[in-house]
């Protein structure tokens, strides 16, 4: 099984603060690989890196061969093509409505005549379940439904990468349900691959071929959501049981809370 | 909105604007005076030209038959040397004279051409003898005084 | 401490001049991404609703009010030298020389600059010029360019409106209202006001006050970091520096042009 994309050696930083080190990461084709980790452990980031929006200080991205990094604007921008990406809480245009926001990259990444913009557009919705609602504006549906209507525009052009960023974060267990549901069967439909990154434990352990771990810039664990239910590593389950405190601790580190009182002081 | 309907409102505003300026050009601007025509320059010299200045305009009968171009010094004769771009559709006796005029009492200077009884006309580059100097108001201030006092002083003989 | 305060002053400047010339790259990317821009009429023409015909409601009912104010306190004036013919004249020299372009500018920065950075600021907060650019559509191209265009084409219109409402504004007042004698505003008016060196070079500082005004106002939105404190920050930076580039290109201008 070859892989679709390929992160080798990967170190990234803003200015003094780094933010990814010695990052490892194989995405093989057709498989969806979910990339979890708390708040702050650099897994949105490793999307940006994917996508050509950041340049790595070291390392390669290579997407089907290419190094992104590497690539001029015009290469770049035929790579995206070729790619769908969802952003946290939709990021739809407020100003179109649902039925424009998802023909927006066929109108204008082809030139298919509107007729059958119209067709692929409805039968897109229709794979999220809100075609009858094309004529809706974003700020008119819930944040779960434009949540899908982003899903189907990213798949719009039946990419072969689809990247989802927190796509559970603040859903509804219903929507939530619907959500990984259809990231799972738009993965099989279009055989395509799929690149999660979310914190939702439940929710990606049931439709993720393959998982990292990530912890302050680095993988600290991975493999099958079956290998990490059951693994031993104090970081992992700590994730998994939900575990208040752990190797992530809660406190934020700095002066104990006697030394604050005052307390410390005293013999 | 229909792309239709927005094209339509843009191209009203756009005519809207081109109307305004239309208005501007021709009702409060002087576009209907505009000469574009071809000129032919004479010059003049004068003693003083007061507030004379260029693009002022030369008038003949109080018709407007030309501007008046450059304005220099000539240090020869001491005198203002004033270029006048005359309109080709008019035509002036070679002795033609100029008189440096003031459009009402504090108005603007222009320049007065009467023509003279030559039959030969004004050429391109020909100089203009006869002219005459703008008043300057307060050499008439001080030709009133003195009148004024000559006549107290023949008065008292 | 005297050397903290001229290294405080070197500072500043530097990240003044640093910062003007982030602002005039801006401008040069923006400049090279339009005529891709162009092929999209559509959406210029779309931005020149939302910019233009908006605007031009107050932009009118300004014009009318400053002519109509001009013609009253200029005749209060040219009267005491029996010069009121010239009312005419005055207003509408006032009005096409330097009040139709400036005052447009700066109520167009007011209405139509913060409105288009408050835009751009919650689109790019809203992660939608991201998301753009991940399907690989520059978003200063489909996004910023047709705005700024829109911007420059709509300010010359709307002073030449402005203008133009506030000579009648001045004529209703003057002739109608005051009793100024109607040929002789029409004709000292047409007598002073050339086509050429007036109204052309009251158009030509309108187009410069566009491209100055609407630049300003989708690079302070564009470069507006995602949040409300500093979008409402950047809008109010918008009016400012519109303005003052308004009034030091006005001075320029006019000292360029009027100098007979």
């Amino acid at each position: 099984m070859s892989n679709l994309v390929e992160i080798r050696d990967l170190h990234f930083a803003y200015g003094e603060r780094s933010i990814l080190s010695n990052l490892r990461m194989d995405f093989p084709r057709g498989k969806l690989i979910a990339v979890m980790g708390g708040s702050g452990c650099g897994k949105t980031t490793v999307l940006r890196l994917i996508g050509g929006q950041i340049r790595p200080q070291r390392g390669e991205v290579r997407i089907g061969g290419e190094v992104v990094h590497q690539l001029d604007t015009q290469g770049l921008y035929r790579l995206r093509r070729r790619m769908g990406m969802l952003f946290q809480f939709g990021a739809l245009f407020t100003d179109l409505s649902v039925f424009d926001n998802v023909a927006f990259p066929l109108r204008e990444h082809t030139d298919l005549p509107e007729e059958l913009i119209r067709d692929l557009v409805l039968m897109k919705l229709n794979a999220v379940g809100l075609r009858n609602a094309h004529r809706l504006k974003p700020a008119e549906i819930s944040g779960g439904m434009a949540r899908r209507v982003a899903v189907a525009r990213a798949t719009a052009l039946d990419p072969e990468l689809i990247m989802y960023d927190e796509p559970f974060a603040g859903l509804d267990p219903i929507s939530m349900g619907v959500t990984a549901n259809l990231i799972r069967n738009l993965n099989d439909a279009l055989g395509s691959t799929s690149i999660l990154v979310s914190h939702d434990v439940h929710e990606c352990f049931a439709i993720a071929d393959y998982v990292y771990f990530m912890s302050a810039g680095k993988i600290v664990a991975e493999g099958t959501p079956d290998d990490l239910r059951v693994s031993e590593d104090p970081y992992v389950k700590q994730f998994v049981n939900a575990a208040p405190d752990g190797p992530v601790p809660f406190h934020y580190p700095g002066a104990t809370l006697a030394d604050d009182l005052g307390l410390g002081a005293r013999p | 909105m229909h792309r239709k309907t927005i094209d339509v409102w843009v191209g009203l505003f756009v005519l809207l604007g081109l109307a305004s300026l239309l208005f501007l050009a021709f009702q409060a601007g002087n576009m209907s005076t505009l000469s574009f025509g071809q000129t032919y320059s004479v010059t003049g010299r004068f003693d003083n030209i007061g507030g004379l200045k260029p693009q002022a305009p030369v008038k003949s009968a109080g018709v407007v038959v030309g501007r008046v171009g450059d304005i220099s010094f000539d240090d020869k004769s001491f005198q203002a040397s004033v270029r006048l771009d005359m309109v080709t559709d008019y035509k002036f006796p070679k002795d033609s004279s100029l008189k440096i005029l003031t459009a009402g009492l504090l108005g603007e200077q222009y320049i007065g051409i009467e023509a003279g009884g030559d039959d030969k006309n004004l050429a391109e580059g020909d100089r203009i003898v006869r002219t005459q100097s703008a008043t300057v108001l307060e050499d008439l201030i001080n030709q009133f005084i003195y009148s004024k006092a000559a006549e107290g002083k023949e008065g008292s003989e | 401490m005297i050397a903290r305060f001229f290294g405080y002053i070197g500072c500043s400047v530097r990240e003044g001049l640093a910062g003007l010339g982030f602002a005039i790259r801006n401008f040069f990317i923006l400049m090279r991404l339009s005529p891709g821009a162009f092929r999209r009429p559509g959406l210029i023409s779309e931005q020149i609703h939302f910019i233009g015909n908006y605007s031009l409601l107050i932009i009118a009912v300004s014009g009318l009010f400053v002519g109509m104010v001009l013609a009253l306190q200029g005749y209060y004036t040219l009267n005491q030298y029996g010069a009121e013919q010239m009312l005419g004249q005055v207003v509408a020299l006032a009005l096409v020389r330097e009040l139709g372009p400036v005052v447009t500018a700066l109520l167009f920065a007011g209405r139509a600059g913060t409105s288009l950075t408050a835009q751009i600021g919650l689109m790019k907060a809203g992660e939608q010029l991201s998301a753009m650019e991940m399907m690989a559509i520059n978003p200063i191209q489909r996004v910023l360019a047709p705005r700024f265009w829109a911007g420059v084409i709509a300010m010359p219109v709307l002073a030449a409106v402005f203008s133009a409402v506030g000579v009648l504004g001045g004529y209703l007042v003057g002739v109608k209202l005051i009793g100024v004698d109607e040929g002789s505003f029409w004709s000292q008016m047409q007598a002073g006001v050339d086509v050429r060196a007036d109204v052309l070079n009251g158009v030509i500082k309108s187009f410069i006050f566009g491209i100055a005004v609407t630049f300003t106002a989708l690079f302070q939105g564009y470069h507006a970091q995602p949040t409300p404190e500093d979008v409402s920050r950047a809008t109010t930076r918008t009016v400012v520096i519109a303005s003052l580039l308004v009034w030091g290109l006005n001075f320029v201008m006019t000292a360029l042009m009027f100098n007979k």
